[in-house]
């Protein structure tokens, strides 16, 4: 991991609004995947299951404003943003109250108030699109800045190398956040990509890139305050490369056959979702009943959520002709 | 009355870019050497922008198509409307993705959330001898695309019409320069304002016989118009001018008039747009039409090099010619 010399480190504060970005993930994720299995949600869900603090740690730094442009796997990126998760559910339960009104499903969630701008189904096109975000912060002299994420199969596409280039040569205010969870649907990292450390590739495009604990907290906190103080003042993009490890494999059902039994174990035994809850309470951030009602709390909208969404309307037929165009499509 | 002024195509193209982005500050353009320091475009299309508006809002880009496309979409997304060139039509090809799954698909994914208003140029056209990967018309692909419009003039007057009109437009457009269309000098209308989207432009009337057609092949059936009126037929041209949404009511209607119909593209026939309008025209008119509808289209092969191959790939106003003497029968 890249040592940062005079790192910002997270306080208590910071902490345990860090922690409650990670719960809200790992609450809402664990009520999806039980109404999938109840089957009342039909979708696929690409689960995010250990990977909650490179995205609760992001977002802290970032306000309404600020953008998004995330994946497949990115119902994460958009909960730790704080987006409204009634939309959301209605949104994957496919109900015209649903923030895309039903029509674009959880790979393609869009929220423009709280910041959610474009989730892709298409691996590594996240990162074009921000730049273009990116260029309207600076054109409107804003101070606004862009997140891309994405995974570390991503940056084996031309798309990455473009993007990097271009938000370097047009000096953008993008942070390119990759999730490095160590495998591509099925592929192994070392087996797919040249360079033992994805951050190498910045290099390249003559931005700071570094390789971060994305497991860790403080490492991500010091990371992301330097990359966002950067885009902010204008110096342009950073490229993060932060390390982690998905639980749940690629997408639900996914049965993990070509990863070992052994490096799942060690993963999951470093949970850092309970780890950080334990900091919390040994270092005094945080009682057990602060955190026990944090939980409630979350619990409750999660579920309020769920019935919201569940009991939406079916979108009309209607909707095939809208939306394709400003002006609908006539009958 | 309005002053008229000789332009050609790039001329055309390159007034209406002035005139959009001196009345509107959210028009950007960008692409690969298109700012005065590389040329002002490697046609001159964008010349004297940059140095006019500034290199924030007239970029020049690294030669990357994904980036380039992407770099719009983010900008019109919010707020902007980029105009992007994509120099050659083929060079669309390694940016599809940004093209169809993003600009097309964001508007309808996102249930109206956000839209795309930006404007690919793209350049194309067989006869320059650019063969199999600088010269194809790919607009039936886009046309078979949701959500994006495709827009391929002819006259200068159109071309700056058109493109006012597809930089306002909410929605992505793709704006197809036919280089056969270039170098014909017509009047514009000093004061030429915006010319709305999916309407064609009957260039003839006649009562025989409707020719369908746009972008160069227009000019081409402009050409074999006067040996077509001399073998006795009556034709009437219509310059389709946008190829989608089309103006199937302007078609239609000539068709329900002429009872047949000739469509004719530079692009390849073989499941070309000329498909979709004779295959529409038969549904809507079938009992009407005094003969089948009659389509022409390039043979389904790479553009060739060869000079002489190149001139048989193209549709050639004799082939028009020949086509219409068939169809009166
Ligand atoms: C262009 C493209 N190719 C292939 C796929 C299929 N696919 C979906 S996710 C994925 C793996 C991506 O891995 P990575 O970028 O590491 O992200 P992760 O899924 O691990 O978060 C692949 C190959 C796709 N969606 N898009």
């Amino acid at each position: 991991m890249t040592e940062l010399s005079n790192a910002p480190k997270p306080d208590g504060e910071a902490l345990k609004d860090i922690y409650r970005r990670m719960l809200r993930i790992e609450r809402n994720e664990d009520e999806i995947l039980s109404t999938i299995r109840k089957g009342r949600l039909t979708m696929p869900y690409y689960s995010a299951r250990g990977q909650e603090v490179i995205p609760a740690t992001v977002s802290h730094f970032l306000n309404d404003e600020d953008q998004i442009c995330t994946i497949y796997r990115g119902v994460q990126d958009m909960v730790a943003k704080d987006m409204p998760l009634k939309p959301l559910w209605a949104e994957i339960a496919g109900r015209v109250e649903g923030t895309c009104k039903g029509k674009g499903g959880g790979m393609h969630i869009t929220h423009p108030e709280t910041g959610v701008m474009v989730t892709t189904g298409i691996v590594g096109s996240s990162m074009p699109i921000a730049n273009g975000l990116a260029w309207a912060a600076k054109l409107d002299g804003s101070d606004r800045v862009v997140v891309a994420y994405f995974g570390d199969g991503a940056s084996n596409i031309g798309a990455f190398h473009e993007a990097l280039n271009m938000a370097s040569v047009w000096k953008l205010p993008v942070i390119f956040v990759c999730a490095n969870n160590l495998f591509a649907e099925h592929t192994r990292y070392e087996d797919a990509t040249s360079v033992d450390q994805i951050s190498k590739r910045a290099i390249g495009y003559g931005m700071p890139g570094f390789t971060v604990d994305g497991n860790n907290p403080d490492d991500m906190y010091a990371h992301m305050a330097a990359a966002v103080e950067r885009a902010r003042s204008g110096e342009g993009p950073t490229l993060l490369e932060c390390m982690t490890f998905r639980f749940r494999g690629h997408v639900l059902g996914d049965d993990d056959k070509y990863m070992t039994k052994e490096e799942k174990e060690a993963a999951m035994a470093a949970d850092p979702l309970p780890a950080l809850r334990q900091r919390l309470v040994d270092d005094g951030i945080a009682t057990e009943e602060e955190l026990a009602s944090l939980q409630e709390s979350l619990e409750q909208e999660v579920a309020d959520a769920r019935d919201f969404g569940l009991a939406g309307e079916l979108p009309s037929e209607d909707e095939l002709r809208r939306d394709v165009f400003a002006e609908e499509i006539p009958a | 009355m309005s002053e008229m002024e000789k332009m050609h195509a790039i001329q055309a193209i390159n007034s209406a870019l002035h005139q959009a982005m001196a009345e509107d500050d959210k028009v950007l353009v960008l692409g690969e050497d298109i700012a005065d320091k590389e040329g002002g475009g490697v046609t001159g299309t964008t010349a004297g922008l940059s140095t006019k508006f500034g290199t924030d809002r007239v970029k020049s880009t690294p030669i990357s198509e994904q980036a380039i496309m992407g770099a719009a979409i983010g900008a019109a997304m919010a707020g902007y409307k980029p105009v992007a060139e994509i120099m050659m039509m083929n060079f669309t090809t390694v940016a599809m993705d940004m093209i169809v799954n993003h600009a097309a698909k964001l508007r309808f994914m996102s249930g109206g959330q956000t839209n795309v208003p930006l404007v690919i140029r793209t350049m194309t056209g067989a006869g320059w001898q650019t063969a199999g990967q600088h010269s194809d018309f790919l607009e039936g692909w886009f046309a078979h695309t949701a959500g994006i419009k495709v827009v391929c003039p002819a006259f200068p007057a159109d071309y700056k019409g058109l493109m006012l009109s597809a930089i306002q437009d909410p929605d992505p457009v793709i704006f197809v320069e036919g280089g056969g269309t270039f170098f014909i000098p017509n009047d514009v209308p000093s004061d030429q304002g915006p010319i709305p989207l999916g309407k064609a432009n009957v260039v003839q009337e006649g009562t025989d016989l409707t020719i369908v057609t746009w972008s160069a092949q227009t000019v081409r059936a402009m050409m074999a118009a006067p040996a077509i009126a001399e073998a006795g037929i009556s034709a009437e041209i219509i310059d389709l001018r946008t190829v989608s949404p089309w103006d199937k009511e302007t078609v239609l209607a000539s068709v329900e008039k002429t009872g047949r119909l000739l469509v004719a593209h530079e692009a390849v026939r073989n499941f070309g747009p000329g498909a979709e309008i004779a295959a529409t025209v038969n549904e809507e008119l079938f009992g009407k039409l005094k003969g089948p509808v009659r389509r022409l289209g390039g043979p389904t092969c790479a553009v060739p090099f060869a000079k002489n191959l190149e001139t048989a790939f193209i549709v050639q106003p004799d082939d028009m010619v020949a086509a219409a003497k068939e169809l009166m029968g």
